[in-house]
C-alpha cells in the first residue's frame, strides 16, 4: 500500500469513529429481518456483505478497528441503492439510511478528487443545484443525462462501471425541455375551486419543476381541484437529496436552511411534495440539522408539515373521475414508501378512477434500480434490478405503469424502452393521469363538476 | 489466512467464484444474531452440491481446520460465529424445494432452503408445513434441523424435530450418509436421523432432508386475552389443556414486552395490562369456532379481564405479527439484547415467570419475558449495553439464576434455541455429567478430529454446581 493510500484510510477510519452513530450500529441486533427485502442481497443470491445487516457489521467493523476502509468497502457501499427497504421491516428500528449517509459523507469529504473532478462537483453541487435560475438556463438537466456529458461526468468524478450501453435508451425516454420563458410565468399562488378546504405550500423541486414542468402545472391543478389553495414560495431551492446522498452533506445542510426559511412565511397546513425523493429528505430536515441549536426546531416545525401530494388528494379528495378501460399497476418510490411511509394512498386513489383495473405488481414496493443517481453508477445491477421489476409488471398485463418520482419515472420509462414496449405500454407520473382523469370525466359530463 | 496450498485445493473443488476470502466477506460471516460474538473466518465457501461437501470435508478433515456450517445465522447461541476461524460453509447453491410428493405428503428441500418459501410453496399445494419460528422470513431449514427449531405452532403440531423423515449428510471424513426416507415407520438400526437433529452443526454438514407435511388446516381464528396479572394466565393455560383443548398457539406477553411490541407494531395492544395470551386455533371451521367459544368463556372464568376474538383474519394475522416481533421490538430499548429459552413444564409457568421477575430484581438488571406459554417455553430477554461490562456480570448471573431455577422446577436450559457457545458452560446442569460424556464420544466417532463448529455445545470448562435436586 502506498503512503498515501494508508493515510487515507487511517483518516477515513478516525472519521468513522468520530463521526459515526455508535448505538445506531449497536441497535443491529443482526436478526437478518431486513435480508429478504433488500434487493442487492437478492440480486447478489444472498451475499452478505451486499445486505443491510452487512453493510452494518461493515461500518461497525471499520470503527471498531477491525476493517480497513478499503476499496471493497466503498464498492460495498457504492452498490447500496439507498432505497431504505431495509427499514421499515427492522423491528430495532435501525435508522439504516442515516448510517449510509454518515458514511457516505465521510468517504466523500476525504476523497483526493483530481482538478477536473473538483471542478466538475462544485459546478454540479454549488453552482447547478441550488440555483434554480442556474437550472433553468441549462435546460434543468438535461445534460446530466446526455450521453457524452454524463458520461465524461460520471468518468471524471470517479464513478466507476459506467458502461454507456444504456444511455441511447436513456435519452429517448427523456421528456421535452419547456422553454425558460414557460418556466416563468408560474403563478405565485392558485386558488382553490370551489370551497375551500385547505391552504398547502407547493414544493416544486428542481428536477420536477424543469425537466417535469407539466406534472407540476398538473400537481396546482389537481390541488385547486381538490379544494386547496396553493401558495409557491419564491425562494425555495433545491431540496438537497442529490447533496445528502453524495456525501455533500453540509451543502444539503445549507439548503435545507434556505427551503425552511421559505416556506416560515404565510400560513398553511402542510407542505406538499409531488416527488418521493424529495419528499423524504424534506421530511426528515429534523434529522439533518439535530445538532444545530438554531435550527433544530425550526426544522422539526418544517418536517412536521410534509406531505405527499396523494396523501393530500386522498384527504382532501378529487372529483369524479374516468379513462379509457385499461389496467393500471403502481411502482412504489422507495423513499415515498419507506421513509415517508405512504403506500396506500396512491393505490386508493387509483381506484377511484372509473374504467381503470388496479392490478398490483409482485414486489411492488422493491426498489426500480433508479434510486437517483445509482442506475448511472452502478449500471449493471440497476439494469438487473429493472429487469426482473419488468418480468412482474408484465404479469400484470398492465398498460399503464403509474410511479411517484421524477427518477422512477424516467427509470420505468427506460424498462418500457428497453423492452421494446413503447407501443403497448406507458409509464406515467400519478399526477398526471389523474388529472387526465378528471379531465376526461369533466368532457363526459360536459361540465366541470 | 488459509494456507495457499489449502486455498488451492478448495477453489479447484469449487472454483474461484465460490470462495470468499476478501476482507469484507470474511467481516461479512464473523458473527450471527447473538450479542457480544464476532470472530472471524480464514473463508467462506459455497459447495454446489453434496459432492463438493464431500470434496471440502474431506480436504479439512486433512488439514485439521475447522468448518462452520452457516444458514443465516439467525441462531441466538453463537451457534454460527467461527470461534476457532477455519472455514463457513454457505449453501446460497443449495437452496432449492426438490420435490413435494403429494402422495406421500412429503418435501424433499437443500438445507439453505428458507422455511418461509417452504411454507408459502406447501400452502399452494393445500399442504401445511407447521414448525414456524419467528425468524422464519429468512432462516434456512438447515438452521431448523440443526438447533431443532420451535415456533408458535408448536404446542399443537410439534417442532422441526417432529417433520424430520430423511437426511443426507456429509461426514467430517467426506462419507456420505443417508438416514430415513419417505416412511412412515422405519426401525432399521440406530435412529441416525434423530441424532442429527439439533447437533448444531458439530457432527456432520446436511446436504439434503426429507420433510413430513400435513394437510392444511381449514380455518383459524385468533383471540387475544388480558389480565390484571400473570397468575390468572397461568390459570388460563392449565385449564384450557386440562379441558382438553389444544390450541395452535398459546403466546404469553408480559406487560414491559406488551408496552414495546404496541410501540412497535401500534395494533392497539392496551399497554397497561398485566399480562396478554395470544390464542389460536385451526382446524374445520365447526371445531374451530366450539373450541374457540369454549376457551372464551375459560378465560372469562379464571379471570380474564376480556377475551375477544378477532373479527378478520387481517385482524388476527396482525396480532400474531406483533408477536413475532416481540424480541426485535425489545431490541430497541438497549444497544444489548440478550435472550434465552429456559423451558418448564407447563404447570410451572407462572411459578417461573415469578422467579424471573425476582431474579432480575435481586441482579439490578431489565428482563422482559414472552414466550410460548402451552409449552413453557419462556424467552426472558434482557436489555443491557454489552460495552458496559459491569452491567453484563451482573446479567450473566441473572441468566444463571434462571437457567438454575428452571432446572429447579424440572425444565431445561434451552427449549430450542440450542447449546452453541452461549450455553455449553450449563450443559452439564441438564443433562448431567454423563449425559455430557455419552455426547462427548458420539463427538468423537464422528469427528475425531474435532474440525465440526469447534467450541460449541461442549465447553471448555464446564460450570459445576451444586447439581440441583429435580
Ligand atoms: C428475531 C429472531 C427470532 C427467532 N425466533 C425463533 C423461534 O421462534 N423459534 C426458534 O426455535 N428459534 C428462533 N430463533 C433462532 C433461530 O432463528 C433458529 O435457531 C433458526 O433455526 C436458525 O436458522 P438459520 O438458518 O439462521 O441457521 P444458522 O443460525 O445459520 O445455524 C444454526 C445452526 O445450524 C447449523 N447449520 C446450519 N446449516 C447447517 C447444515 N447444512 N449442516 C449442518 N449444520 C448446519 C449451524 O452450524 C448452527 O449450529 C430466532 C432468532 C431471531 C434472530
Ligand atoms: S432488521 Fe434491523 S436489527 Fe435486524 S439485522 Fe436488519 S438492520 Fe439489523
Ligand atoms: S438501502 Fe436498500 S439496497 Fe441499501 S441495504 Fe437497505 S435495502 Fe439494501
Amino acid at each position: 500500500m502506498t503512503a498515501n493510500k494508508e493515510q487515507y484510510r487511517a483518516e477515513v477510519t478516525k472519521q468513522f469513529q468520530e463521526k459515526m452513530d455508535y448505538d445506531e450500529l449497536l441497535n443491529c441486533m443482526r436478526c437478518g429481518f431486513c435480508l429478504p427485502h433488500c434487493p442487492t442481497y437478492i440480486e447478489t443470491d444472498g451475499n452478505e456483505a451486499a445486505s443491510p445487516r452487512g453493510r452494518i457489521a461493515l461500518m461497525k467493523a471499520v470503527v471498531d478497528g477491525k476493517m480497513e476502509p478499503d476499496e471493497d468497502f466503498e464498492a460495498q457501499l457504492s452498490l447500496c441503492l439507498g432505497c431504505r427497504a431495509c427499514e421499515p421491516v427492522c423491528p430495532s428500528g435501525v435508522k439504516y439510511g442515516h448510517l449510509l449517509e454518515e458514511a457516505v459523507d465521510i468517504l466523500q469529504q476525504n476523497k483526493e478528487h483530481s482538478m477536473p473532478v473538483k471542478m466538475f462537483r462544485s459546478f454540479l453541487f454549488d453552482h447547478v443545484f441550488p440555483k434554480p435560475e442556474r437550472m433553468r438556463q441549462l435546460n434543468g438537466l438535461m445534460w446530466f443525462y446526455q450521453k457524452s456529458g454524463i458520461q465524461k461526468a460520471a468518468r471524471t468524478m470517479n464513478l466507476t462501471k459506467i458502461a454507456g450501453g444504456h444511455m441511447a435508451q436513456m435519452e429517448r425516454v427523456l421528456p421535452e425541455i419547456p422553454s425558460p420563458r414557460r418556466m416563468k410565468q408560474r403563478p405565485r399562488r392558485v386558488e382553490a375551486e370551489g370551497e375551500r378546504k385547505k391552504t398547502v405550500a407547493f414544493f416544486s423541486g428542481c428536477l420536477m419543476d424543469t425537466m417535469f414542468m407539466d406534472t407540476n402545472d398538473e400537481t396546482l391543478y389537481l390541488l385547486k381541484k381538490a379544494g386547496c389553495d396553493v401558495v409557491i414560495p419564491e425562494k425555495q431551492n433545491c431540496c438537497g437529496a442529490i447533496h445528502a446522498h453524495s456525501g455533500e452533506k453540509e451543502q444539503a445542510k445549507e439548503l435545507a436552511k434556505q427551503n425552511i426559511a421559505a416556506f416560515e412565511e404565510g400560513d398553511y397546513d402542510y407542505i406538499i411534495s409531488n416527488a418521493g425523493g424529495c419528499g423524504a429528505v424534506l421530511d426528515e430536515y429534523d434529522h439533518l440539522l439535530k445538532d444545530d441549536p438554531d435550527w433544530s426546531e425550526r426544522a422539526k416545525a418544517f418536517a412536521g408539515r410534509v406531505m405527499d401530494i396523494s396523501e393530500i388528494l386522498y384527504d382532501a379528495g378529487l372529483p369524479p373521475m374516468e379513462l379509457d378501460a385499461q389496467i393500471v399497476t403502481f411502482q412504489d418510490s422507495c423513499h415515498l414508501r419507506n421513509v415517508m411511509g405512504t403506500a396506500s394512498a396512491p393505490r386508493k386513489l387509483l381506484h377511484q378512477i372509473e374504467g381503470v383495473t388496479f392490478v398490483e405488481t409482485a414486489e411492488a414496493d422493491r426498489c426500480c434500480g433508479s434510486a437517483g443517481t445509482y442506475n448511472l453508477i452502478e449500471e449493471e445491477m440497476s439494469m438487473q434490478i429493472l429487469d426482473h421489476k419488468m418480468e412482474n409488471i408484465d404479469r400484470t398485463a398492465a398498460t399503464t405503469v403509474v410511479t411517484a418520482n421524477p427518477g422512477c419515472l424516467l427509470q420505468m420509462k427506460l424498462g418500457v424502452e428497453r423492452e421494446d414496449k413503447t407501443s403497448t405500454m406507458e409509464a406515467v407520473h400519478i399526477v398526471d393521469l389523474l388529472a387526465k382523469a378528471v379531465r376526461y370525466k369533466e368532457e363526459k359530463t360536459g361540465s366541470p363538476v | 489466512m488459509l494456507k495457499q496450498d489449502v486455498r488451492d485445493q478448495l477453489t479447484a473443488i469449487v472454483g474461484e467464484e465460490n470462495l470468499l476470502d476478501s476482507q469484507q466477506d470474511l467481516i461479512a460471516y464473523s458473527y450471527d444474531s447473538t450479542p457480544d460474538f464476532q470472530e472471524l473466518p480464514d473463508a467462506v465457501i459455497k459447495p454446489r452440491h453434496t459432492e463438493d461437501v464431500s470434496a471440502i470435508m474431506k480436504v479439512l478433515n486433512e488439514e485439521k481446520l475447522p468448518l462452520v456450517p452457516r444458514g443465516n445465522a439467525t441462531n441466538l447461541c453463537a451457534g454460527t460465529t467461527p470461534l476457532e476461524g477455519g472455514v463457513v460453509m454457505i449453501f446460497n447453491h443449495m437452496n432449492k424445494l426438490l420435490e413435494i410428493d403429494e402422495e406421500n405428503l412429503t418435501a424433499t428441500v437443500q438445507p439453505g432452503l428458507i422455511t418461509q418459501d417452504l411454507i408459502t410453496e406447501v400452502e399452494t399445494r393445500g399442504l401445511f408445513y407447521a414448525p414456524d419460528p419467528s425468524s422464519m422470513k429468512i432462516s434456512t431449514i438447515g438452521g431448523n434441523i440443526n438447533e431443532g427449531s420451535g415456533g408458535l405452532r408448536g404446542l399443537k403440531y410439534g417442532v422441526t424435530r417432529d417433520y424430520v423423515m430423511g437426511l443426507e449428510f456429509v461426514m467430517p471424513n467426506g462419507d456420505i450418509v443417508r438416514t430415513g426416507g419417505k416412511l412412515a415407520k422405519d426401525v432399521a438400526g440406530y435412529d441416525l436421523t434423530r441424532l442429527m437433529i439439533g447437533s448444531e452443526g458439530t457432527l456432520g454438514v446436511l446436504t439434503e432432508a426429507t420433510m413430513k407435511l400435513i394437510p392444511k388446516p381449514e380455518t383459524k381464528k385468533t383471540m387475544l386475552a388480558l389480565y390484571h396479572n400473570l397468575e390468572s394466565a397461568g390459570d388460563t393455560v392449565s385449564t384450557i389443556i386440562a379441558n382438553k383443548i389444544i390450541p395452535a398457539t398459546l403466546e404469553f406477553l408480559d406487560q414491559p414486552t406488551i408496552r414495546v411490541v404496541e410501540d412497535f407494531a401500534q395494533i392497539g395492544l392496551p399497554t397497561d395490562v398485566g399480562a396478554i395470551l395470544l390464542i389460536e386455533q385451526d382446524g374445520p371451521p365447526e371445531v374451530v369456532d366450539r373450541d374457540m367459544v369454549k376457551m372464551k368463556e375459560i378465560c372469562e372464568q379464571t379471570g380474564a379481564m376480556s377475551a375477544d376474538i378477532a373479527a378478520t383474519p387481517e385482524e388476527g394475522a396482525a396480532l400474531t405479527a406483533a408477536r413475532r416481533s416481540a424480541l426485535s421490538a425489545l431490541a430497541r430499548m438497549k444497544p444489548t439484547t440478550i435472550l434465552e429459552d429456559a423451558t418448564v413444564p407447563r404447570s410451572k409457568v407462572a411459578e417461573m415467570v415469578r422467579a424471573i421477575e425476582e431474579i432480575a430484581e435481586n441482579n439490578n438488571v431489565e428482563i422482559c419475558t414472552f414466550g410460548h406459554a402451552g409449552d413453557g417455553n419462556l424467552h426472558p430477554t434482557c436489555m443491557t449495553d454489552a460495552r458496559d461490562r459491569e452491567e453484563m456480570k451482573r446479567v450473566e448471573q441473572a441468566f444463571e439464576d434462571i437457567f438454575a431455577k428452571a432446572i429447579e422446577l424440572g425444565g431445561t436450559i434451552t427449549g430450542e434455541h440450542g447449546v452453541g457457545a452461549m450455553k455449553s458452560p450449563y450443559l452439564s446442569w441438564k443433562v448431567g455429567d454423563t449425559g455430557v460424556n455419552v455426547m462427548r464420544e458420539i463427538k468423537k466417532a464422528f469427528d475425531p478430529n474435532n474440525i465440526m463448529n469447534p467450541g460449541k455445545m461442549f465447553a471448555k470448562d464446564e460450570k459445576f454446581r451444586v447439581v440441583v435436586e429435580k
